[in-house]
Parts: C-alpha cells; structure tokens; sequence
C-alpha cells in the first residue's frame, strides 16, 4: 500500500486593518507538483458523479446552506451584490445547469471545480514558480498595479505576496501570475470568508491538490 | 485618545450593521419569492465605511420587506384557490366547468382539478358533475 501524504496547508497573512474589521477571514494556500494536462479519466468520473447528483433544485437552494451562505454575507460585507456578481459556488451552479455537466477539459479548471463543489470553499491557482513569499490579504495602495495590467483602486482588497497584488479578492488574477505552459508547482490558495467551518476550508485546498496530484 | 476612541466606536458600530446584514441575508434567504431587480453597478472588494454598511443594510431591509409583500400575496392567492377547491368538492354542481391548477395550490406538477360531468352529455342533462384531478405534465413539457 503507498503511503499517502497530505500537502502541507499554509496560513496566508492578513494586514491589520483587514483582520480588525473580519476577524475570522482566512487564506491559506498549498504548494503541489503539476503541469498543465488533460482531465484524468478518474477527475472526470468524479465530476460526472458530481453534475449527476446535482439538480435544478439544489441549485435554487444552494445559497441557503451554511457554507454558500456564509460567503454572500462576505459578499454584502466588502461591498459586492452577489445577485449581480455571483459567489463562486453560484457561478458554478449556474454553468452546471447551462452546460449540462462540469467537466472542461483542464485537470486544473476540473480539480478547482471538483474542491468548489464538494466543499463549498473557492480554490484558486497560481504559478508557485511566479510567487514571490507568503501570500496574504490587503487593501492595494494608491498607484499599485494588477501585474502587468491596469492600476488598482487604492483599497480593493487584493490577494497579495511581498513583491505586489496578484489578484483582486473574487476578481481578476494577474495575466503574468496564473499557471502556464512551463508551470511546474503549483500553489492553490483558498479564501475563508467568515464563518465558514475550519473542516470546509482546509479540505477544499486538500481536496484540489489531491485531485491534481491523482 | 479621542481619535482612537472615535476609531473603535466606528469599528464596533460597523461590526454591529455588518451583524445587521448577515441576519437580513438570512432572512432574504428563507423567503420563497424573491423580487427581482435590474442589476446595480457592483464595485470591487473593499473595506465599506459606516455610511456604505447602513446602505447596503437598508437595501437588503428594503428587498426582505418586498419578499415578504411577494410570499404573502403569493400565500393570499393560495388560500383562495385552496378555498374555491373546498367549495368545488362540497358543491360541484354550483361550479361548472371551473379548473383549479395544482400551481394554483402551491403544489408541484401541472395537475388540474376541473369540475366535469358525469358520463359526459348525460351527466349534463341529468346535473351529475364531479370533480376530477387530471394527471401530471404532458410529455411535451
């Protein structure tokens, strides 16, 4: 029997004025092993399973369950209308019904999915290689820039790591930041919005990594 | 002192409208008939100030209070049809021809209680009308 080993699962910083207003906002993120590739047919099998046990009726009551729910809450509390810019797990519900299934193509879009829709937690990636230190929340400063795109209102809230913003909080990654071709490692972060359940949180990053590490 | 104290007392009143928030998204949540409404221009994330938290607050008390106009009318119009059927099965020779849609009723599916006659043409010279529950959705649906 192999042994299986976990990822280690890191805390991401939060500035202060951040962790005064939410005191229980969590990011924490894991670096794993993996390049670009096709959907495993295991990844897709779970998927299939996953889109066949989700209906229209779960859809429609989805944002009443504690972990969605938590999250539109945040939404409301950093200034985002989620009936105009949905929650991650409502975007997907949403594409489920569209699309008919859950299934991309991408082992990683998959994987990010997979974790979204098991946990509730959203998962996102970066290229490990293009990461520079811990990563962490903070509201950008006046003139900083998304990579090399446009410059940030002074006070979004950004995902950040010591060398600038990577991505606005449920918004844009940085082109230059996010998994390419050559991406070797890479690091998957999650954002706990406040009161969603430790369990839900941690597993959903384990439960990507886990996916892609398959 | 008197900054730092004007700081917190900010702090514990947003912390106080953001409590204020979660209980009125609960609350939107629960409602089964939520208005729609045009889609407002959203900003990014950031830190709302007092002033930003009391609107989205008086926003969001604004839609539950609409939701609550909406599922009681909803539940008004129920009741009525629940009582019309009632009736209807009471008294099936004073409401001909009248059809109650299970939709009507709250309920599920696309049956129908419509009050017929007995043995079609006969049962109409004769007044012996009953009230039949038609089955689900045609195939079509």
């Amino acid at each position: 029997v192999a042994a299986v080993s976990e990822p280690v699962l890191e805390e991401g910083w939060i500035e202060d004025e951040l962790a005064r207003e939410f005191p229980d906002l969590r990011l924490a993120w894991v670096t794993v092993a993996a390049g670009p590739r096709r959907t495993p047919p295991e990844l897709r099998d779970r998927l299939g399973m996953l889109a066949d046990r989700f209906h229209g009726a779960r859809a429609l009551s989805i944002r009443r369950e504690a972990v969605p729910a938590a999250y539109r809450v945040f939404f409301r509390h950093i200034g985002l209308d989620p009936d105009v810019h949905r929650t991650p797990i409502e975007a997907a519900a949403v594409a489920r019904l569209l699309r008919g299934g859950f299934v991309s193509g991408s082992a990683l879009e998959d994987a990010l999915v997979l974790a979204l829709m098991e946990t509730g937690v959203p998962v996102w990636a970066l290229d490990a290689g293009r990461v520079d230190g811990p990563l962490g929340l903070r509201v950008a400063r006046s003139g900083e820039r998304l990579g090399d795109g446009d410059d940030l209102p002074a006070g979004r809230i950004v995902v950040a790591d010591r060398a600038g913003p990577l991505a606005v909080l449920f918004g844009a990654t940085a082109a230059d930041r996010l998994p390419g071709r050559d991406t070797e490692r890479l690091a998957l972060f999650a954002v706990g919005a406040p009161g969603v359940p430790a369990l839900h949180f941690e597993e959903a990053l384990h439960c990507c990594a886990g996916a892609l590490e398959a | 002192v008197q900054l730092t104290a004007r700081r917190v007392d900010e702090q514990a009143a947003r912390a106080q409208l953001r409590t204020q928030i979660a209980r009125l998204e609960a609350q939107l949540g629960a409602l089964p008939h939520r208005p729609i409404y045009a889609a407002a221009r959203s900003g990014g994330p950031h830190v709302l100030t007092l002033g930003e938290l009391e609107r989205v607050r008086d926003s969001l008390a604004a839609r539950v209070s609409d939701a609550r106009s909406a599922s009681h009318a909803v539940g008004e119009r129920q009741a009525a049809a629940r009582e019309l059927l009632e009736r209807m099965l009471r008294e099936p020779r004073r409401h001909k021809f009248v059809r109650v849609k299970a939709r009507d009723l709250g309920e599920p599916g696309c049956g129908a209680w419509h009050v017929r006659p007995r043995l079609g043409l006969i049962g109409m010279l004769a007044g012996w009308w009953q009230v039949k529950l038609s089955s689900g959705c045609p195939l079509a649906c």
